[in-house]
Parts: C-alpha cells; structure tokens; sequence
C-alpha cells in the first residue's frame, strides 16, 4: 500500500478514485507518565512519554485507515493529513484522512 | 515564608536545568541539520512532472517539549504587559526544529533525498490543575520521494 500526502504519484496514473478513507484513536495517557511530565515540567526538555504515546495513536489511527483503504480495494492512499485535538482532559483524538485511489502498475 | 523558599528553588532550578536543556537540545539540533543538509525539504504540493522517483512514501516525525517553571514564571509575567514572549518563542522552534530532524532521519533511512509537500501541525498539550502539564507537540510530515538509483 502506497501512503502519501502529495496529491499525485509521480510516474504512475491514478485508475480510480474510491473516495475518502479515514482512521481515528482516542487515546489517554496514564498516571506514571503524567508524573514523570509534571517533574519535567519544572526542568523543561522533552517529554519523551508523550512523544511515544502520540506517535504509537498515529500510527494506530493511520493503520485503522490503511486498513479501510484496503477494504475498499485500493492499492494507495493520497493526499493524506494528520490532525489532533484534545476531546477531554487528558485524552487527544489523533486523526488520519485520506483520499483511497487505484493507480496503475503492481 | 516556606512558599516563598520553594517558590524561589523551583524557579532556580527552572532556569538552571530548562536552560541547560535548552542550550544541549540546541547544539544537537545544530549538528543534525548540518548532517541532514542533503535531504531537500519543498512545500509544493506537486513535484516536477520530470521527476520520476522510484518509490514514494509518507514520512512523519513529532516532539513534545515541555515548559520549565521559570518560562512559565516569565510568560506569566509577559501575559501582564503584553508584547513578545520569547521564552515560549524557543521552546516552539526547538519543538519544530526536532520534528524536522526526525522526519528526515526517517526519509534518510528510506534513502530519499527530497521531502515534498511539508505540512507542521501544532498541538498544545496541558491539563491538571490550573494547567500544571504545560507542552507542544509538533508534528512534521511529508512525502519522500527515493531517487532513481543511477548505474555506475
């Protein structure tokens, strides 16, 4: 499966169009992190934790899409975007978007 | 009096430690972009239709990087006259200046030497009392594109 937030794929024509894919988390982060964060807080630096904990939900939210994608029939997924946004305290929704495509070729 | 002491120690120890962390964070950024010179990064949402790359795929890259007491303290006090707040002006190009970096490192071991159509996303990440987690995640993500391998 092909990913890519570029609209087209260089060399290789788009067959069809199956419309929009997405995928989404939900996610929350857990007490032990939360205190290592709030110590961090008075230091600065990265907060290591978190930057996992996101990165794990991204890729979640984006193998739920490719996973719809594939449902669908598609061998790429185009134009894709990322986008977050905290639902509660805590919790962040991280969401992934796509337009599925059959292109041309294997 | 005692709020006073540990009010004082924590705005010590912010200084001390968040501008040791920042100072570090920063050498390290510095080496890196000179290591990751050669991988172009272009905002266009179209590639030229003369480049023909042999495969292309999504590469992403993220930091959170979180306040220290002492930069809270100076924005805190920043939010009573206005005007720039410079403290949280770093911490945001350093955020963003790291998320680059990890979505290079990732297009480099691709062996791509271009990233098209660029996009940074901004989240602010706060919650407990009063905000008591204060930090920014920044994600960078794009598509890379691996060249054709030329015959030698």
């Amino acid at each position: 499966m092909l990913v890519s937030n570029l609209e087209i794929v260089p060399g290789r024509r788009v067959l069809k169009h199956l419309g929009l894919v997405q995928g989404s988390t939900v996610r929350a982060k857990h007490v032990g992190r939360d205190l290592m964060a709030g110590l961090k807080n008075i230091f600065g630096g990265e907060l290591r934790g978190y930057t996992e904990l996101l990165n794990e939900s991204r890729e979640e939210s984006l193998s739920r899409m490719l996973e719809e994608a594939r449902a669908v029939g598609a061998n790429a997924v185009l134009n894709v975007r990322f986008s977050t946004s905290s639902v509660a305290q805590g919790a962040a929704e991280l969401f992934a978007y796509g337009t599925a495509v059959v292109l041309e070729g294997e | 009096m005692i709020d006073l002491i540990v009010f004082v120690t924590l705005l010590a120890l912010g200084y001390g430690f968040g501008r040791m962390a920042e100072t570090g964070h920063y050498r390290s950024i510095h080496r890196r972009e000179k290591a990751f010179r050669n991988i172009l990064l272009i905002a266009a949402r179209f590639p030229p239709p003369d480049l023909v790359p042999r495969k292309t795929q999504l590469v992403a890259g993220s930091a959170v990087i979180s306040v220290d007491y002492f930069k809270r303290f100076v924005a805190g006090l920043r939010n009573i006259f206005g005007g720039r707040v410079r403290s949280y002006e770093s911490l945001l190009d350093r955020a963003r200046r790291e998320a680059i970096l990890r979505m290079k490192s990732q297009a480099r071991a691709l062996g791509a030497d271009m990233v098209f159509n660029i996009k940074l996303e901004t989240a602010s990440i706060s919650k407990g009392r009063r905000n008591a987690i204060g930090a920014v995640e920044v994600l960078a993500y794009g598509t890379a594109c691996v060249p054709q391998k030329h015959e030698a």
